[in-house]
């Protein structure tokens, strides 16, 4: 019944949300190469899924951004759990951590493409660079916050080394790494999007600059789409799904 | 050779002869009763610990002498019970025994051998049971078996054994958070026994049952402490049950914490907590704890006090 009514708002909202930009259109207050109407941006998507364009788009965009994040959350993992076990680098790092975290991902990438010239190279380190810091910062805060007997009580029954970090640790610090992996997993598909945007690369970046250069805005839009689905599925359909499972195996909610 | 129990006893005790057995134990002669208890000092220990001392640093950056010279010795095959007023180190104790903490001065041995870590020989049962809860109830009993490298089919078997000795056989698949207190409390009891350590370490595992599933666990307790030839070392608050339970008592001093006495339990097993040779017998070692337990008290007003 609730989620009924749930999805009824979400149809009134997005109906009247397309209704206002196909009038707005309509009006043709300006021309369709600034705003285009509904059906325009349509079009595109289809031709786009059609000539295969958005598949390699979504693929290559994929592929790097998968790398991309998992190259973060080893490095993150190594970081964070090396500095949450000594207290200089806590005192010290810790809050040179915080503080570059305020630096716009996009800003490293001068510098990676002096490094690494206009390669995938430099996509890869600009992606790292956009979630590492905070993946570091989740998996600092897991370490401390988890709660000391898990520790113990892995140790006390044979658990140490590798294992006790796989089978005990991880698992027990995850409810506090989680809302820090999904962050960083936000902040590198930004970067990505950034990234791809300067130079030739394929990708969902590429194909807005693409729109752009043939001042074709249904393009933009739809690529735009693209990029806030796909975002939001993965947030949906992973970190929430994931969430939901912790939450309910710890007994966070009061699931029925 | 009988000896005269010299300490101050109710007076219906005090006259009771006693007798030491082949093993060096104490023996009750008519009545069953307590006595204070002489360690042999040739027996070989299970579990020795030689001038155990251990400092906590507080938060004020001051240090708390949790245990003073610690001296006990625990035979194989044991069940010995520990009983102090709270905060007097008894989980301290345990931890020292499982290898989780060092002491700050003297040395736990093990069949002889120094203590330096943990081990699975020794499991302890948390006073928090410290139960995993992303894993199933079935997964927490097959935790310690897998660290061990045990075979899955024989983890399988060993699980459902062991969640039928706990009565939660219906619960395998179930989360932690899913269960009750006191189910909580007889998984952590199947997950320690499942690793088949040599020597238990149970700290207040019933303390959250009702009185039924306690009495339950009791005979249960007993009768795989029997089966299996451990040594337990069982830290309760409740005197009656560590009457219940054990072939001795050890009652810890207030901070510092120190052995103040020791007590041989001679009454006949079966026992039951509602015996009332276990109430007579723990009305003398409530006599001693109720001392200690008034200077925890004090301190504890000292410290809101100050
Ligand atoms: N990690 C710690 N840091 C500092 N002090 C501690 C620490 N753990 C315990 N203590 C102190 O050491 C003393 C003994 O603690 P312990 O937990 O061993 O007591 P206990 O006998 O098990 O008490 P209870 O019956 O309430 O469980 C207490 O006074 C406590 O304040
Ligand atoms: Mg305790």
């Amino acid at each position: 019944m609730k989620s009924v009514k749930k999805v009824g708002k979400h149809v009134i909202f997005y109906a009247a949300l397309l209704g206002i930009w196909a009038l707005l259109a309509k009006l043709k207050i300006w021309p369709s190469y600034v705003f285009p109407a509904p059906l325009g941006v349509l079009q595109s998507l289809r031709d786009g899924f059609a000539d295969h364009s958005f598949w390699i788009g979504i693929g290559v965009s994929m592929k790097r951004i998968i790398v991309g994040y998992a190259l973060s959350i080893v490095l993150g993992m190594v970081l964070g759990l090396g500095v949450a076990s000594n207290k200089f680098l806590e005192e010290t790092m810790g809050g040179l951590l915080v503080s570059l975290q305020s630096l716009p991902s996009i800003c490293w990438l001068p510098l990676a493409v002096l490094w690494f010239g206009l390669t995938e190279k430099a996509i890869l380190f600009v992606v790292v660079m956009g979630s590492l810091l905070s993946i570091t910062i989740a998996m600092e805060d897991g370490r401390t916050q988890m709660p000391k007997i898990y520790r113990m009580a892995g140790r006390n029954l044979g658990a140490s080394g590798l294992k006790l970090f796989w089978y005990v640790l991880l698992p027990a610090s995850l409810p506090f790494i989680l809302s820090g992996l999904k962050q960083g997993w936000a902040f590198a598909w930004r970067s990505l999007i950034s990234g791809e945007m300067i130079f030739v690369s394929l990708g969902l970046g590429q194909l807005l600059m693409t729109g752009r250069d043939l001042n074709d805005m249904s393009l933009v839009i739809a690529v735009m789409i693209l990029i806030v689905v796909i975002g939001f599925i993965v947030d949906g359909l992973i970190f929430r799904t994931l969430e939901k499972r912790l939450q309910y195996k710890w007994g966070l909610t009061s699931a029925t | 050779m009988t000896v005269n129990s010299r300490n101050a006893f109710t007076p219906e005790t005090r006259k009771v002869q006693l007798r030491v057995d082949a093993g060096g134990r104490w023996k009750a002669g008519a009545a069953p009763t307590i006595a204070p208890l002489r360690v042999n000092p040739t027996d070989t220990a299970k579990v020795s610990l030689k001038g155990i001392s251990l400092q906590y640093k507080t938060g004020n950056g001051s240090r708390l002498l949790a245990l003073d010279d610690i001296n006990l010795k625990v035979s194989p095959g044991e069940f010995l019970c520990i009983v102090g007023p709270s905060g007097c180190g008894k989980s301290t104790l345990l931890h020292l025994i499982a290898g989780l903490h060092q002491p700050s001065m003297g040395t736990v041995l093990v069949d002889d051998h120094l203590v330096d870590g943990p081990g699975t020989d020794r499991i302890l049962i948390f006073q928090e049971l410290g139960l995993f809860p992303w894993l199933k109830v079935g997964e927490n009993i097959e935790f310690g078996m897998k660290m061990k490298g045990v075979p899955k089919s024989e983890r399988r078997e060993r699980v459902q054994h062991h969640l039928r000795l706990v009565h939660l056989s219906k619960f395998k698949d179930s989360y932690i958070h899913q269960l009750s207190g006191g189910m909580r409390q007889r998984v952590a009891l199947a997950r320690a026994l499942a690793t088949e350590p040599d020597v238990l370490l149970m700290d207040e595992p019933f303390a959250a049952l009702d009185a039924q599933t306690r009495d339950l666990l009791h005979d249960e307790l007993e009768r795989i402490w029997a089966e299996t030839g451990c040594t337990i070392i069982f830290v309760t608050h409740n005197v009656r049950e560590a009457i219940r339970l054990g072939d001795r008592v050890a009652l810890l001093t207030f901070r510092p914490g120190r052995v103040k006495r020791e007590y041989a339990v001679n009454l006949p097993r079966p026992r039951h907590l509602e015996d009332p040779s276990v109430a007579l017998a723990a009305r003398e070692i409530l006599d001693d704890l109720r001392e200690e337990i008034n200077k925890s008290i004090a301190a504890e007003y000292e410290g809101v006090q100050a």
